[in-house]
């Protein structure tokens, strides 16, 4: 398939006094249907990555080409618009708005991009929470439900504008087997039924070893690189 | 239904602290209301001061002088020639032919005209002296110029001056302080020393002391007369139909006459900065209130964007520009300065009810104890001066904290937040 993402030198310092290496020279190309695993000790600078490929971060250095686009030539505006319509992401921790429903959560990035009518966003947000076995949960709150429950509203919600790169930091990280096993196969499915390119962050080697490519980092530095079968 | 994105997020954020959004609220409020009220005060002071002075002076008057010293023949045929501080003769003061005068004033001024002869005298009565100032007038002129008021009139008016024989009409404080009375007759004096006696046809009460006992008056043969100087007046005064016309009258009139013409605004020229001070003033006291009132937006809004930081990132990761940001915030203290500016109408229109009722007694002004209450003024305007200005302030507030968060780092605060 077509190369979806690029990074060349990707690297990302600190300044300061003492400045702290992030990410150091990762060079990686991911194309359109891969599921690609970023694994790695704690501190070894995987977070740091993804909000480097996610343009939340700004690199120190390198080249990121995220669908043909050059993002060194993007300003702010069109950087956050680069977001909102190819990106999704996941937390770790869920990230709702506390004042918000579920299903307002979802419709949120459809709102801001306005191309759906209201009626088409909530049947949309709806359908996608419907799809992760939320139906009965639309129109609760956050602190309403559970963690596992609240990880896939994010999920929706990451989804709510049809990206076609989503970019997940260890989201099962704080989910007992059975939800993380629920949310990961959700991003499975995205990938190998919805054909989205997948890029997760997980401390868990099985369920690395179930995506189909692995990112090893050490100190920010990417090591073994290879596919599993 | 379909309310824009951000303005859902303000409402979601300034819903959920009552206690602190109502005191945020109230304090544009006041700031609001209680600017209304004061300028209302002032206002009204002031269209009351102006009002008065508008009534109790000519709008116009002509007197004997110039602006500028004639210029001298001697001047015209010799460059060189340069005088100053040229006295006239004290016997040929006045205004020369005051037929001619009226016969340029007359027809293209909006209003009446009264001219007199104003010489200074002494009355006599009783063994008691009292100097006052004598005036000659035409009783028709003064009366359509409102030289004294019909009201102000205690007996008598400037007709029965022209009754036959020696009339006078003066302030009721001067014929007390002679313990004379209507009917009175008494003796003037002029500076000349020329003495005549004079009937007290008319009393009169000004309210201002000044004239109460110290101003005569009588026909205008009689003080030429008294004062030996026939045919002469010194003094023209114009009651204007709109007062505002005064200055263009008076400038207009000078330049047909020549004689110094002053319009009642140049007459009271200081008074008039003086309220222009006061104006300033005022809305100095406005903007510092309204400021004040901001600091309590600028204090919440700052509480909202450090409390909602975690959102804000997640705002940003979503797709969520700064601008976006900005305009979530800046929307929250415009709320706050729309929801306060309107309050603030409200209790500003209170205020002045409130305060049209309030109604005191002046006494010792004199006759009649007078009734009076607060003077104010209606006016859109500062209602709409006092929500412009707080929303301003409500603005600016809320763009100072806007502007910080949304340049907060994404990154950093989920970060800090996992
Ligand atoms: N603001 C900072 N100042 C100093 N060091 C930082 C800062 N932010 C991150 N680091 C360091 O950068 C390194 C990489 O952090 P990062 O969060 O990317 O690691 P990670 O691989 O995601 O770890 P984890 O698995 O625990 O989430 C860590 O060693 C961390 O301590
Ligand atoms: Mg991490």
């Amino acid at each position: 398939m077509s190369v979806l993402l690029r990074g060349e030198h990707l690297t990302r310092i600190l300044p300061g006094t003492v400045p702290v290496t992030l990410v150091d020279d990762v060079s990686l190309t991911v194309s359109g249907g891969e599921f690609v695993a970023i694994t790695g000790p704690s501190g070894s600078g995987k977070s740091s990555l993804l909000y480097l490929l996610g343009l939340l971060d700004q690199l120190t250095r390198g080249r990121l080409v995220l669908i043909d686009q050059d993002t060194a030539e993007l300003d702010e505006a069109a950087r956050a618009a680069l977001r909102l319509r190819t990106l999704g992401f996941v937390f770790q921790f869920h990230f709702l708005l506390p004042e918000f429903s579920a299903l307002d959560n979802v419709m949120l990035p459809m709102r801001k991009l306005g191309e759906r009518n209201d009626r088409e966003q909530r049947e949309r947000a709806a359908e996608l929470l419907a799809v992760l076995g939320l139906e009965a949960h639309l129109h609760k709150r956050p602190h309403q439900l559970s963690g596992g429950q609240r990880q896939r509203v994010a999920v929706a919600r990451a989804l709510a504008n049809d990206p076609p790169l989503v970019l997940a930091d260890e989201p099962t990280g704080s989910l007992d087997s059975a939800s993380s096993e629920q949310v990961f196969s959700i991003l499975h499915d995205l990938v190998h039924q919805r054909g989205k390119t997948v890029i997760a962050v997980t401390h868990d080697m099985e369920l690395a070893a179930r995506m189909g490519r692995r990112l090893h980092l050490v100190d920010g530095r990417l090591e073994g690189q290879g596919r599993l079968q | 239904m379909k309310v824009p994105v951000v303005l859902d997020l303000a409402r979601s954020h300034v819903l959920g602290r009552g206690r602190q959004t109502l005191v945020a609220v109230l304090s544009v409020a006041l700031g609001v209301g209680f600017s209304i009220a004061m300028a209302a005060l002032m206002q009204g002071g002031e269209d009351d001061m102006i009002e008065q002075m508008v009534n109790a002076m000519p709008h116009v008057r002509i007197t004997d002088e110039f602006r500028h010293a004639r210029r001298q023949p001697v001047q015209d045929r010799f460059d060189a020639v340069a005088i100053a501080g040229l006295r006239p003769k004290e016997d040929r003061r006045g205004i020369l032919n005051p037929v001619e005068v009226r016969a340029r004033l007359s027809g293209w001024v909006p209003g009446s005209l009264a001219w007199s002869l104003r010489t200074q005298g002494v009355v006599r009565y009783a063994g008691r002296d009292q100097g006052l100032t004598l005036v000659g007038i035409e009783p028709d002129q003064a009366q359509a110029v409102a030289a004294i008021k019909p009201e102000e009139f205690i007996a008598g008016d400037f007709q029965s001056l022209a009754f036959g024989g020696n009339n006078l009409v003066v302030g009721d404080r001067l014929a007390e302080k002679l313990g004379a009375r209507l009917g009175t007759t008494v003796s003037l004096v002029s500076a000349t020393g020329e003495s005549r006696s004079f009937k007290i046809t008319g009393l009169f009460h000004t309210g201002t002391t000044a004239r109460d006992e110290g101003e005569g008056y009588v026909l205008l043969t009689k003080a030429q007369t008294l004062s030996d100087r026939p045919n002469v007046i010194n003094d023209i005064r114009l009651r204007l139909a709109d007062p505002a016309l005064a200055p263009e009258v008076a400038r207009r009139a000078e330049r047909r006459i020549g004689y110094k013409t002053v319009a009642w605004q140049e007459a009271n020229e200081s008074l008039l900065e003086a309220l222009v001070v006061r104006n300033v003033i005022m809305y100095t006291v406005v903007g510092a209130i309204l400021v004040v009132a901001g600091f309590g937006i600028f204090n919440i809004i700052s509480t909202i964007t450090h409390e909602k930081s975690r959102d804000i990132a997640i705002l940003k990761s979503l797709g969520f520009t700064e601008r976006d940001i900005r305009r979530l915030f800046v929307a929250e203290g415009v709320a706050f300065g729309v929801a306060g500016s309107v309050i603030g109408w409200m209790i500003g229109a209170l205020l002045c009810v409130a305060m049209s009722m309030v109604r005191f007694e002046l006494s010792g002004a004199g006759v009649a104890q007078e009734m009076t209450h607060l003077p104010l003024a209606w006016n859109v305007w500062h209602y709409l001066v006092a929500a412009g200005c707080a929303l301003a302030s409500a603005s600016m507030a809320g763009y100072l904290p806007a502007r910080r968060a949304a340049r907060l780092h994404p990154v950093d605060i989920i970060r800090g937040a996992s």
